[in-house]
């Protein structure tokens, strides 16, 4: 469809260019008489003598000059109307409003400008078109956005030297707040010691429940998978808060980072169990039917045929699970509390962490702490773009046609992960 | 012989052999193995249902002193009697700041999964869904942290664009001006955190949609769009609507985006441009610190199962609708 679009459209794009020398041709293929030319509307264009086109709902692909004269046409005369009525005719104001006001007339004018043109049906393609195009931009640009901003107000200010050497302890203490005397050593420690224990504890975990899923779905497999997605979705409020009501009013234990891991163990969990799932599902029957032709018994066929085939998608599935739950700062609200000192130990005693800094020292009316904060967000999100090269990395089949694509499956892990997507009810092998 | 005209199979004339019975014995360290991951299967159903029975029971005691009155009362936390605690005010913000977000999220997330599955160059499109998936695991307190300093300023101009012209809809009257912290703007930050979470879901589900019927479309004189319309979405309704409950489900349970721009009110209000409202989440992390173990935070543990229950409840239904989609059933082209 596309490469027919593309053949059709380029003898046109040369019709347009010589129109004048074979003008006389066009109109042998035209099923109608050219109409008016529609210069009228649209003082923008050249608008030379040119035959009207056909109509062309089976070329959904052509988009050639005349198309994006439309466009262009449409989006400044768009201005032109909202600016006449915003600011001339009535007296609206604010920028945003503007801004919507122009989009609709833009898509108003796109569609009156291409159904007087081309056609209705194309019109409305291109209406279409023109707004899922401007709605993922939209969402592109404000990740864009985020990121390059997040980096711009922090790096110009980074001490380097201080930041990874020092807690916030001399700040406290110095009158000096100058940002070379104050870092984020404490939390770079302590979201290090939680993210450990929280993988640690969780990934064996999840990979045991995985393969209990998916290798032996033993009695009651069909619960568990439901429960693995009813609690992927448990919000991380939540985590926290069970883990204080069950631990930590109780006295099990205090505040710490330890208790914080155990609260991240609660997000962790059901998204590695359920990557981990997926990608176990990806191993081919025939080599585990192999193995058991052989005679090994069922845990070996696990141990040195399973999970090694499936080894770049577990790594992915820890990767993008410490990428999920380094920046998660509402369960450690109520487990580790944050700390503006280091403290190593994480059984014992409140911890930092980098999310706490951020949440703690934004709201501090001092410009010392709120640019921490901002480098604080900055090496965190540093960090989860890290995690996520590499867990793409790490998706890539090794071996025969390795370089360039994932396989398909392993491309949807990403999503698999942040998402509560369900996991589907497999298929009998 | 004769020749067998219907063509049917020939059944054997032999009697079938005795189907014989396949026991598996399992040898010790098999049956260690297998004992080990049921177990872990276990340990997961445990633990949900842990986290419910613990919030339940350490909510108890404020349950018990605020009665029924919880769900109607909107009552301030941890000042004066916890009789007058309640959960209302909350729970209308939570309400109204996940549909304000479902409102922007929802649509631009199916646009966005329609252009990653249907519009966008074949070169591209990997790393186009790649960018998506990246603002999924972007943490969301750089959504707030950038909600707060760059949305904000920038959205109290059309709140009060939208206040002085629209104020016809009730939802959009203000009557206390100061129109930043309101639950409009959270509602829109949470809006954008959701959507590469229905994006993806939709995009799956949308890229499910079988080759046959589009090429039929498409070859029967339909431009993309009604390609889209007839063969695309129909298949996909299902499947959209699941992956809009679960942002649903996202947008409920959002904390710290929400507390960061929220300005903590405890008074229901229809009001969503002005200053001020909660929600649970909110709620919880904004008085914890100050709670000091003492009933306060029985409450909070209360509003915590409220949120757990909301939250499961809806995750439930729609991996459901979802998986239901997904197998293709229910789906008359």
């Amino acid at each position: 469809m596309i490469a027919d679009g593309t053949t059709q459209s380029a003898p046109e794009g040369v019709l347009v260019t010589t129109t004048s020398a074979s003008t006389q041709s066009a109109p042998v293929h035209e099923p109608r008489p050219p109409g008016p030319p529609p210069s009228g509307e649209f003082p923008e264009s050249p608008a030379p003598p040119r035959p009207r086109r056909l109509p062309s709902p089976i070329r959904p692909g052509a988009f050639g000059a005349e198309d994006a004269t439309i466009l262009v046409g449409a989006a400044v005369s768009a201005l032109c109307l909202v600016w006449i009525v915003f600011y001339q005719l009535t007296s609206l104001s604010g920028g945003l409003g503007f801004l919507i006001c122009w989009y609709l007339a833009f898509l108003g004018l796109t569609w009156l400008g291409t159904a007087q043109v081309i056609e209705r049906q194309v019109a409305t393609d291109r209406v279409v078109a023109v707004v899922v195009v401007s709605a993922a931009a939209l969402v592109i640009g404000i990740i864009i956005f985020i990121v390059a901003w997040v980096t711009y107000k922090a790096v110009p200010t980074i001490h380097w030297a201080a930041l990874f050497t020092k807690d916030q302890k001399s700040f406290q203490l110095a009158e000096s707040n100058a940002l070379d005397h104050v870092g984020i050593l404490h939390a770079v420690i302590g979201t290090f010691e939680q993210v450990l224990l929280a993988v640690a504890i969780g990934v064996p975990f999840a990979v045991a429940t995985a393969i209990y899923l998916n290798e032996v779905r033993g009695f009651g497999s069909r619960t568990v998978r439901t429960v693995v997605t009813a609690m992927s979705g448990t919000p991380s409020v939540v985590a926290g808060v069970f883990i204080y009501s069950m631990l930590i009013l109780t006295h099990v234990i205090s505040y710490s980072g330890f208790a914080a891991s155990l609260a991240l163990v609660v997000i962790l969990l059901p998204s590695v169990t359920r990557v981990v799932e997926e990608v176990l599902r990806v191993v081919p029957s025939g080599l585990r039917e192999a193995s058991q032709a052989l005679g090994a018994p069922e845990w070996r066929t696990v141990w040195s045929v399973v999970l090694p085939t499936a080894r770049s998608g577990v790594v992915t599935a820890v990767l993008l699970g410490i990428a999920r739950i380094v920046g998660e700062t509402a369960p450690l609200l109520f487990t580790a509390v944050g700390s503006q000192v280091l403290n190593l130990n994480p059984l014992s005693g409140d911890q930092g962490a980098l999310p706490l800094v951020i949440w703690s020292d934004v709201r501090q009316p001092n410009a010392v702490l709120i640019d921490l904060a901002f480098q604080a967000a900055f090496v965190l999100m540093a960090f989860v773009l890290i995690l996520f090269v590499l867990a793409r990395i790490f998706s890539r089949p090794k071996g025969k046609g390795g370089k360039g694509r994932a396989r398909p499956e392993e491309d949807d892990l990403m999503a698999r992960f942040f998402v509560p997507i369900p996991i589907e009810e497999s298929e009998s092998r | 012989m004769a020749i067998d005209l219907d063509l049917a199979p020939r059944r054997p004339q032999a009697p079938a052999p005795t189907p014989i019975t396949v026991t598996r014995d399992y040898s010790t360290p098999d049956k260690v193995f297998r004992w080990g991951v049921q177990a872990s299967g276990l340990g997961v159903f445990l633990l949900l249902v842990a986290i419910g029975s613990f919030l339940a029971w350490s909510g108890w005691p404020a349950f018990k002193v605020a009665g029924w009155g919880f769900f109607t009362h909107s009552g301030p936390v941890l000042v004066g009697s916890h009789a007058n605690f309640g959960v209302l005010a909350s729970l209308t913000g939570t309400v109204e700041v996940a549909f304000v977000a479902m409102v922007f999220g929802a649509p631009v997330a199916i646009c966005t999964a329609l252009f990653l599955s249907e519009y966008a160059p074949l070169r591209s499109r990997r790393s186009l869904i790649a960018m998506i998936d990246l603002a999924a695991a972007i943490p969301s307190i750089i959504f707030g942290l950038w909600a707060f300093f760059e949305l904000q300023p920038n959205v109290v101009g059309l709140s009060t664009w939208m206040s002085r012209h629209l104020a016809f809809i009730p939802f959009f009257k203000v009557t206390s001006p100061p129109l930043n912290a309101s639950i409009f703007i959270a509602g829109l930050v949470v809006g954008i955190m959701i959507v590469p979470i229905v994006a993806s879901i939709c995009r799956e589900v949308f890229s499910l949609a079988p080759a046959g019927e589009r090429e039929a479309a498409l070859a029967l004189g339909a431009s993309r769009w009604q390609m889209i319309r007839t063969v695309v979405l129909p298949f996909g309704r299902g499947g959209m609507i699941g992956a809009v409950m679960l942002g649903l489900g996202r947008a409920l349970e959002e904390t710290i985006a929400v507390t960061i721009i929220l300005a903590g009110s405890y008074k229901v209000t229809g009001q969503i441009l002005q200053h001020g409202g909660s929600t649970i989440s909110q709620l919880i992390a904004i008085n914890f610190n100050q709670s000091g173990g003492a009933l306060g935070v029985h409450d909070l543990l209360l509003c915590g199962f409220v949120l757990f229950l909301l939250t499961l409840v809806i995750n439930l239904a729609a991996s459901a609708i979802v998986n239901r989609s997904r197998s293709g059933a229910g789906v008359d082209l």
